[in-house]
């Protein structure tokens, strides 16, 4: 019985079958597992590797490019994170979500898993917490090696705007993964998921501002029109966030910047945010409900 | 321990479960005994409230529907098809159901030296044979100690060998005063396990009687393959359920299961229904239809 070591906290009272289970161990549980199998995924460390590879390459370039200290290393590093973060970490949450309870679906594991005294909410919570709490350390991991590079070369001078930058990015994150796990409940096999995954990533990263490029143009959009409709989608919220906390004002970003720094003001930041906690919620609500209702296994 | 009343399940127009009732008792071993589709699997399924059903199931006089979480404590479950994380290791996976019943290592220890697995806890999942996964996934329907026990067909991807231990371990554990529901195409099972037998087709509860009242001898059961003429394999099944025989009717053919000294009754049987038996062959010593 080597690997199964009799602790001294098991001789705490055992919980019998009849007895009331906890709900937050139920949960738990399925985080541990999701966790585990998520870190130990060729893909999930393909991703990281990828990824901090890059966020590191970012941070030399920046530095050599600045040819100064300070605010402009950390500050230039920000700005060319974030391109990649907009390309690379949607599509790794929506395809880290999108295989979560289809796999298990088509594996035959979920009817197993089913069968057992938990709940389906605690089973998706579960992986949902399991699957964030992979995917913001694979983040940390880039991001803190990136700033690890800037620290040791020009000090710690405007980080807090990296600091944002890392908040933001795992709200990003969560709100992708969220997508990601409604997908995969409403798909029966992990490729339908994946795939519908890849459509949404491409919808949200290139055919959305064309479309509201396009739609501008063709309907005449007013300022405050093509604000709204370009902030629904949760990388131009994240996006605006970032350059906000970078510069403290969007007018970077043209007429609509100027009429969004100009409207919000210091709440310009929490609509942002706001609207990256509703991508978050919504869609795992929405699967949640799914999830319960549906009677397929 | 287990009541289902007027249970139906449906996939669209298909009638999966047919207004099924039945009642399992403590410390009960009743048998799930039918043909490939006659719905045994799909009835587990609904009684652990893994599908939405009309009627009403309620185990250990808690409603499935309303309480699925907490009737589902009351049982350990065994799939037909064995699915754990391949890349996970045994020790690991059976802490993850310890931990999903808020049980301690010690308890998912001694369930794994019940079933024979003690010493294996390192071995990846993908690297155990079959007779091990499915004592791995008997070693986890017994954490937490469950008075109830559901197996869906339990030997079926076993040898002979660890058939027969599975079988000794169930026994021992219906002599413990675990109730046992269990579907099985087997006779052998179902003689040494099964105090009474459902016997379904096509979704419906069609006899519920004892064991040797299906079958009535105390000689070895062979089960015998027999190839009909085409579209009388319903009226063949009727005669031979008529004549007391247990019979398996699916797309391999009907199969019957009779005593090893009365081999030719099936024969007999079909001829005086002027059903005629193009041939016939004897499968595997006390072996269902699933070869």
């Amino acid at each position: 019985m080597s690997s199964l070591p009799i602790k001294a906290s098991d001789s705490s009272p055992i919980i019998k079958s009849g007895s009331h289970l906890s709900r937050a161990s139920s949960v738990i549980a399925f985080a541990r597992r999701e966790f585990r199998d998520a870190i130990s995924s060729r893909w999930f460390l393909l991703y990281t590797v990828a990824f901090t590879v890059l966020a590191v390459a970012v941070s030399f370039m920046s530095l050599a490019g600045s040819g100064s200290h300070g605010f402009a290393g950390f500050g230039r590093t920000t700005a060319g994170l974030l391109n990649l973060i907009m390309l690379v970490v949607p599509l790794m949450a929506l395809i880290a979500g999108a295989g979560s309870i289809a796999g298990e679906r088509e594996r035959g594991t979920l009817l197993y898993l089913l069968a057992q005294p938990i709940s389906r909410t605690e089973l998706l919570l579960g992986k949902y917490i399991g699957l964030a709490i992979a995917l913001c350390c694979s983040m940390c991991v880039g991001f803190g090696l990136s700033a690890g590079v800037l620290a040791w070369r020009v000090g710690g001078v405007g980080i807090s705007a990296f600091v944002m930058l890392v908040v933001f990015t795992c709200g990003l994150a969560l709100a992708m993964l969220s997508v990601g796990i409604l997908l995969s409940v409403i798909s029966r096999r992990s490729g339908v998921a994946t795939g519908l995954g890849l459509f949404v990533w491409l919808i949200l990263v290139f055919l959305s501002d064309l479309g509201l490029m396009a739609g501008t143009i063709l309907f005449k959009l007013r300022v405050q029109e093509v604000f709204v409709i370009g902030v629904m989608n949760p990388l131009q919220a994240f996006k605006m966030a970032v350059i906000v906390n970078m510069n403290a004002s969007l007018d970077v970003l043209g007429p609509v910047g100027m009429y969004a720094s100009q409207t919000f003001g210091g709440a310009l930041p929490w609509i942002l945010a706001l609207v990256i906690g509703v991508w978050t919620i919504v869609p795992l609500v929405i699967a949640l409900i799914l999830f319960s209702k549906r009677g397929s296994v | 321990m287990i009541k289902a009343s007027h249970v139906t399940k449906r996939f669209g127009n298909v009638v999966a479960v047919e207004d099924l009732s039945f009642e399992l008792a403590e410390s009960e071993s009743i048998a799930l005994w039918g043909s490939n589709g006659a719905g045994k699997t799909t009835l587990i399924r609904s009684l652990l409230g893994i599908f939405p059903v009309t009627g009403t199931v309620s185990i250990h006089g808690v409603d499935v529907r309303k309480h699925g979480k907490r009737a589902r404590s009351f049982v350990g479950y065994v799939p037909q098809e064995l699915a754990f994380h391949d890349d996970a290791r045994l020790g690991s996976s059976i802490m993850f159901f310890a931990n999903l019943r808020m049980v301690n290592r010690k308890e998912a220890a001694i369930a794994l030296a019940k079933v024979g697995l003690q010493g294996h806890e390192k071995k990846r999942v993908r690297d155990l044979s079959g007779g091990m996964k499915q004592r791995l996934a008997l070693a986890i329907a017994l954490i937490a100690d469950p008075p109830i026990i559901v197996l869906d067909e339990p030997t079926s991807n076993l040898d002979a060998s660890g058939r027969g231990e599975v079988i000794d371990t169930l026994c021992q554990l219906r002599d413990e005063g675990k109730t046992l529901l269990f579907a099985s195409h087997r006779p052998d099972e179902v003689l040494a396990l099964g105090e009474r037998v459902l016997v379904m087709e096509k979704g419906k509860l069609i006899r519920d009687i004892t064991p040797t009242e299906l079958w009535p001898t105390e000689s070895r059961i062979q089960t015998m393959r027999l190839y009909l003429s085409m579209g009388t394999e319903e009226s063949a099944a009727i005669a031979l359920r008529e004549a007391g025989h247990a019979v398996n009717l699916n797309g391999n053919g009907l199969c019957v299961s009779v005593p090893r000294n009365r081999k030719a009754e099936p024969v007999s049987v079909l001829a005086r229904a002027e059903i005629e038996v193009r041939d016939f062959e004897i499968l595997d010593e006390v072996q269902g239809d699933q070869e």
